[in-house]
C-alpha cells in the first residue's frame, strides 16, 4: 500500500542505498489463499499422476466443472442447508444461553445437570434422527433439530464456565456491599461469560452444519446432504465433491462471521490485539 | 464513645464441626478514625478476620459488632480492597469505580439522576490517588500500581465508614508500594476513614498504622497489641529511623515466636 504513495517519477535511487523496501508482500494475509491453492494443486497432480477415475476421486477441475454444470440444484440445496443450519444454530444460541445461565447460576444445579449433559452429548446425534423422523416426519424439521441438538452443548458449557469462574475476591467485594446473587450475575457473571459465549459460537456453527447435513442425508428430500446421497447412488462422484466444497465454503463463511461478531462484541477480552 | 468495630470472643470454624478452626477467642476493638494493622504468621486467619468484620462470614460463637449493630449479614458501610485489584476488564476505570454505587442500596436509587455528582466524586478520588485523567482508560491499560490505586478509589466511592485492606500492596514493587503507602496515609488524614490493614509487611504496618495487632498461628487470636508512637504526618524517611526499626524488630520477634509455637 505504502509504495503506491511514491510517485512513479521519483528520482531513481540506487538499490543498495535503500534500507529495504517498506511494502513487502504480506505473506500472513496471503497464506490461507496460497495454502488452499496448494492443496488443490497437489490434489490435481495426484489424480493425474495416478490416473484415478473420477468415480473414485475426481480432480478439483472436474469438481469445479460439476459445480458449474449443476449450479441450479447446488445453489438451491445450499440455501436449504444454510437455512436449516442457521435456524438450528439460532435455536441453539437461545437455548444454550438460557441453559448456560441456569446451570452456572448455582453450584448445585451445575453439579446436578452437568453429568446429564455429558451423557446426552455422548450420544451420536445421527442415532437421534430416526426418533426425530418418527416425531416430525422427514424434511426440514429433523434437520433443524439435529443442528440444534449438536450445537447447543458447547454454548451451554462455555456460558456456564464463564459464570462459574467469577473471581472470589470480586464476589466478596460486591457481597460485602450487600449485592444479591442477581446483582453479581448481572454486573459480573454475564458480561464475564460473554467472551466464552462468543468463542463457543465458532465451535457451534461448524457443528451445526454437521448436524443438519447428517439429518438431510438420512431423512430429507432437500439440502446438500440429500443431494450428495442421491448423487452418490448415481455414482456422480464429482457432484458429491461439489456438495462437500459448498459445505466447506458455507462453513468457512459462517465461522468468519462468528469470529467477526466475537471481536466486535468482546474487544476487551482480546487486549493484546487492541494495543494500548 | 463505643468502638466502631468490636469483636468479642469469636470462634470461626470452616467446613462443619470437624473443620479447621480459623480463629478462636478473638478479641479486638477498633475506634472510629483509627488506622489499625493486623500482622501475623501466614495462615493465621487474617483474611477470616476481614470476612468476619464485613459480614461475609458469621461466626459460630462470639459477637461481632460494627457501628453499634451485631453483624448478621454483609454490612454495606465497608469498603474492601484485596491484593488482586479485580477490576472488571469490560468497564473503564471510571465505570469500575462507580460499580459499588450500583450495588449499595442508598446509592443505587439515586445513581441515575445524580450521575454527574457521582462522576465528579469519582474523578476527585482519582485525582487524590494520582490518577487524574485516567478514568476513561480500561483497567488493563493501566500498570499494576495504577490498578491498585483505582481499586482504592472503588473501595472509597460509597464513603464507607470502614476501609478493609487485605495485603493491597503485596504484588507491587518496592517503590510503587512506598508511593501507595503515602497515598493511603494521605487518604486517612484527609477523609478520617477508619482503616484496617491486613498485611505481612511489618514496615508497612509500622509506617501506616496507629495500632498494630499481632495474631498467633492458627487458630488465630490476638497475642499482643502495640501503639505506634510516631507522630503524624509521617515521612518516608521514618523508614530509616532507629526507633522505627526497633519496633519492626520487636514485631518480627513476636511473630517468629508465634510461628515457632505453632
Amino acid at each position: 500500500m505504502t509504495d503506491a504513495a511514491v510517485p512513479p517519477a521519483a528520482p531513481p535511487v540506487p538499490a543498495a542505498a535503500l534500507p529495504r523496501p517498506k511494502a513487502r508482500i504480506n505473506w500472513i494475509r496471503l497464506a490461507p489463499w496460497l495454502y488452499t491453492l496448494g492443496l488443490f494443486v497437489i490434489w490435481e497432480a495426484a489424480v493425474r499422476l495416478f490416473e484415478l477415475p473420477p468415480t473414485l476421486l475426481p480432480a478439483p477441475t472436474r469438481v469445479f466443472q460439476a459445480i458449474v454444470q449443476y449450479w441450479s440444484p447446488i445453489w438451491k440445496n445450499s440455501l436449504q442447508t444454510l437455512y436449516t443450519t442457521t435456524l438450528g444454530f439460532a435455536l441453539a444460541i437461545v437455548a444454550g444461553l438460557g441453559i448456560g445461565l441456569f446451570v452456572g447460576w448455582s453450584k448445585t444445579i451445575y453439579a446436578g445437570l452437568y453429568p446429564l449433559m455429558i451423557g446426552f452429548n455422548a450420544i451420536p446425534k445421527v442415532a437421534l434422527v430416526p426418533i426425530l423422523v418418527i416425531w416430525f416426519g422427514i424434511g426440514t424439521v429433523p434437520a433443524v433439530l439435529t443442528a440444534f441438538l449438536i450445537s447447543f452443548f458447547p454454548i451451554v458449557v462455555n456460558v456456564a464456565t464463564g459464570l462459574a469462574t467469577i473471581e472470589p475476591e470480586t464476589e466478596d467485594v460486591l457481597r460485602a456491599l450487600g449485592a444479591k446473587k442477581l446483582d453479581i450475575m448481572l454486573k459480573v457473571g454475564i458480561p464475564r461469560s460473554m467472551p466464552y459465549f462468543f468463542g463457543s459460537l465458532k465451535v457451534a456453527i461448524t457443528l451445526a452444519f454437521v448436524g443438519s447435513v447428517v439429518s438431510e442425508t438420512v431423512a430429507s428430500n432437500y439440502g446438500l446432504g440429500n443431494m450428495m446421497s442421491s448423487a452418490q447412488s448415481q455414482f456422480n462422484v464429482p457432484l458429491v465433491f461439489a456438495g462437500l466444497m459448498m459445505l466447506a465454503v458455507e462453513g468457512i463463511a459462517m465461522y468468519a462471521l462468528m469470529a467477526w461478531i466475537e471481536r466486535r462484541m468482546t474487544g476487551w477480552a482480546h487486549r493484546s490485539t487492541m494495543g494500548n | 464513645m463505643s468502638p466502631l468495630v468490636s469483636i468479642d470472643n469469636v470462634d470461626m470454624r470452616y467446613g462443619g464441626p470437624d473443620g479447621t478452626l480459623a480463629v478462636a477467642g478473638l478479641n479486638m476493638k477498633i475506634a472510629k478514625g483509627d488506622f489499625c494493622a493486623v500482622v501475623g504468621p501466614s495462615g493465621c486467619g487474617k483474611s477470616t478476620l476481614m470476612k468476619l468484620v464485613t459480614g461475609l462470614h458469621i461466626p459460630q460463637s462470639g459477637v461481632v459488632i460494627v457501628a453499634g449493630r451485631q453483624v448478621t449479614e454483609p454490612v454495606s458501610i465497608v469498603g474492601m480492597a484485596f491484593q488482586n485489584p479485580t477490576m472488571l476488564p469490560w468497564r473503564t476505570t471510571l465505570e469500575n469505580i462507580l460499580l459499588p454505587l450500583e450495588i449499595v442500596e442508598r446509592h443505587r436509587k439515586r445513581l441515575r439522576r445524580h450521575k454527574r455528582e457521582y462522576v465528579e466524586k469519582a474523578e476527585h478520588l482519582l485525582e487524590t490517588v494520582g490518577l487524574k485523567g485516567f478514568g476513561s482508560k480500561f483497567p488493563w491499560q493501566l500498570s499494576g500500581g495504577m490498578q491498585q490505586r483505582a481499586n482504592l478509589c472503588r473501595a472509597l466511592i460509597h464513603e464507607p465508614d470502614l476501609l478493609m485492606l487485605d495485603e493491597p500492596f503485596g504484588a507491587l514493587d518496592a517503590f510503587t508500594r512506598e508511593e501507595l503507602w503515602c497515598v493511603i496515609r494521605d487518604l486517612h488524614a484527609e477523609q478520617g476513614v477508619t482503616i484496617v490493614l491486613v498485611t505481612h509487611d511489618l514496615r508497612e504496618s509500622v509506617f501506616l498504622a496507629d495500632r498494630i495487632f499481632v495474631m498467633s498461628a492458627r487458630p488465630g487470636r490476638i497475642i499482643s497489641e502495640h501503639t505506634v508512637p510516631f507522630a503524624r504526618p509521617r515521612e518516608l524517611s521514618l523508614l530509616y529511623d532507629g526507633a522505627f526499626n526497633d519496633m519492626v524488630q520487636t514485631l518480627h520477634g513476636e511473630i517468629a515466636s508465634a510461628r515457632a509455637a505453632a
